[in-house]
């Protein structure tokens, strides 16, 4: 009698224990695909400041119209984009193509002296930023996420149950190359 | 937290075997330490700024260090909190709130000139910790205990002092009953002092763990540590700071006026600044 008991009473904890970590570990899977969305609040947020700019910089270099094309084509793709590796592929263009911009308005004093530029400037810069970080969460979760997936006792079920450890944001070859600053 | 419940059942039972008292008394100090601490967790962050005077700012007012906090709030996940600046020219910041969607974050006007972008945002990080750990709720619960720990002192000697022993005395052996009311007795002048010293043991302790967590997010350890070199060469004293709030602040309110070194490090809410700098540049 005594022994079907504890041998229940050890079942029972077990249930218990791997319903607690099934738990944890789908919050914690969740929470990778939350700070991957936040990754995409911050760059649309990049993507809807770029009209204003383009608009600012229209006003003062009129001629510049290869710029402003290739602008346009670099967001209607990513406008258009589906699937992770074509946005981020689309996501790359846009970044070059703001590069060209501020590369461009340095030979246009006025440009670079107006307030709505330079404010504008500022907001991009600041965008940057966010993206980063929101790409430096992205990577602490994910670091929770795989660890719950590969300590002990939970490597035993999560093989069980099929989790897949989440993939971590780093950089690709061609951002790794030093950067060439040419004036 | 562990020793401070053990303290406390200890106490507890010494000083009702000591009286032969049910465990009524324990109950009304229970009571009262709970609504004290009902009180200062739904209030503390109102209470804190009515008293220091802090002022809120909008996004317009502080352009630069609403970006620097709202970026460290994205990097480590939490929602923005109020932001809050207090005039005074001796600088040093602060956090409060007992959950990250009811933060509140407060500098001086005194930190702004002093620090670069880094080493502010090195500050701002370690208070966004101190939301981010639970700190505040940490500390109010810490708080609330020792509170009970000097009412239920009080009650003993107090019982002591105008006499009137349980009625159990008759039944009970009176050598056991005269050791516990001894014990009691020095739990009672030593107990209240214990207490403190590891509330104070814990807010030190939680200030380490605000500046890790701060370089966590920052991954930049040396903007924090030459912000508190800044910040420990600064001669003023915060006016508005008080001996109730001084442990939320990032470094002592009170400096320059710590006379006794070896006793002032045991009671002080803040580890020596020497100590974090030394820390944060070995990491």
């Amino acid at each position: 009698m005594n022994s079907t008991l504890t041998l229940v009473a050890v079942i029972l904890i077990i249930v218990a224990f791997a319903w607690y970590l099934y738990n944890s570990i789908i919050v914690a899977k969740m929470r990778v695909s939350e700070a991957l969305s936040q990754i995409d609040v911050q760059l649309k947020r990049r993507t809807d400041l770029i009209p204003n700019l383009v608009e600012t910089v229209k006003g003062y270099a009129k001629h510049e119209k290869e710029l402003f094309e290739k602008v346009t084509e670099a967001r209607a793709s990513l406008v258009s984009a589906k699937g992770l590796s074509e946005k981020a592929q689309a996501n790359n263009e846009l970044s070059k193509t703001l590069k060209s911009i501020f590369a461009v308005a340095e030979a246009y004093p006025d440009l670079k002296a107006s307030q709505n530029f330079m404010e504008l400037q500022e907001e991009v810069s600041d965008t940057e930023n966010k993206i980063a970080y929101a790409r430096q969460f992205y990577n602490s979760v994910v670091l929770s996420y795989n660890a719950k997936l590969q300590v002990f006792p939970n490597v035993l079920f999560a093989k069980v149950l099929n989790f897949k450890p989440a993939d971590f944001f780093g950089a690709t070859a061609e951002e790794k190359k030093p950067v060439k600053v040419s004036f | 937290m562990l020793l401070f419940v053990l303290i406390i059942t200890t106490v507890v039972y010494v000083f009702c075997q000591a009286l032969g008292y049910g465990l009524g008394f324990v109950g009304i100090a229970l009571i009262l330490a709970g609504a004290m601490s009902i009180g200062s967790y739904y209030y503390s962050d109102k209470i804190v700024l009515a008293t220091s005077g802090a002022k809120p700012i909008q996004k317009s007012d502080n352009p630069e260090l609403f970006r620097i906090i709202e970026n460290l709030c994205i990097g480590d996940g939490l929602p923005m909190p109020k932001i809050y600046i207090i005039n005074d020219p001796s600088p040093n910041a602060f956090a409060t709130g007992r959950d990250p969607q009811h933060a509140i974050v407060c500098v001086t006007t005194g930190i702004l000139p002093l620090l670069n972008k880094s080493e502010l945002e090195g500050v701002i990080a370690h208070e966004l910790s101190h939301v981010k750990n639970f700190d505040i709720r940490l500390m109010g619960i810490v708080a609330v205990l020792v509170g009970f720990i000097v009412i239920l002192a009080n009650l003993f000697t107090r019982q002591l002092w105008w006499g009137g022993f349980g009625r159990d005395r008759e039944d009970r052996g009176g050598n056991a009953q005269a050791i516990f009311l001894l014990i009691g007795i020095l739990l009672a002048i030593l107990s209240p002092i214990a207490a403190t010293l590891i509330q104070l043991a814990v807010s030190r302790k939680r200030e380490l763990l605000a500046d890790a967590s701060g370089v966590l997010l920052t991954r930049y350890p040396e903007a924090l540590a030459s912000a508190l070199e800044k910040l420990s060469k600064d001669p003023h004293s915060l006016k508005s700071a008080s001996n109730a709030t001084a442990h939320l602040f990032i470094v002592n309110p009170f400096k320059g006026k710590n006379t006794k070194q070896m006793f002032s490090s045991l009671f002080d809410t803040h580890p020596p600044i020497a100590e974090r700098i030394k820390i944060l540049r070995s990491m």
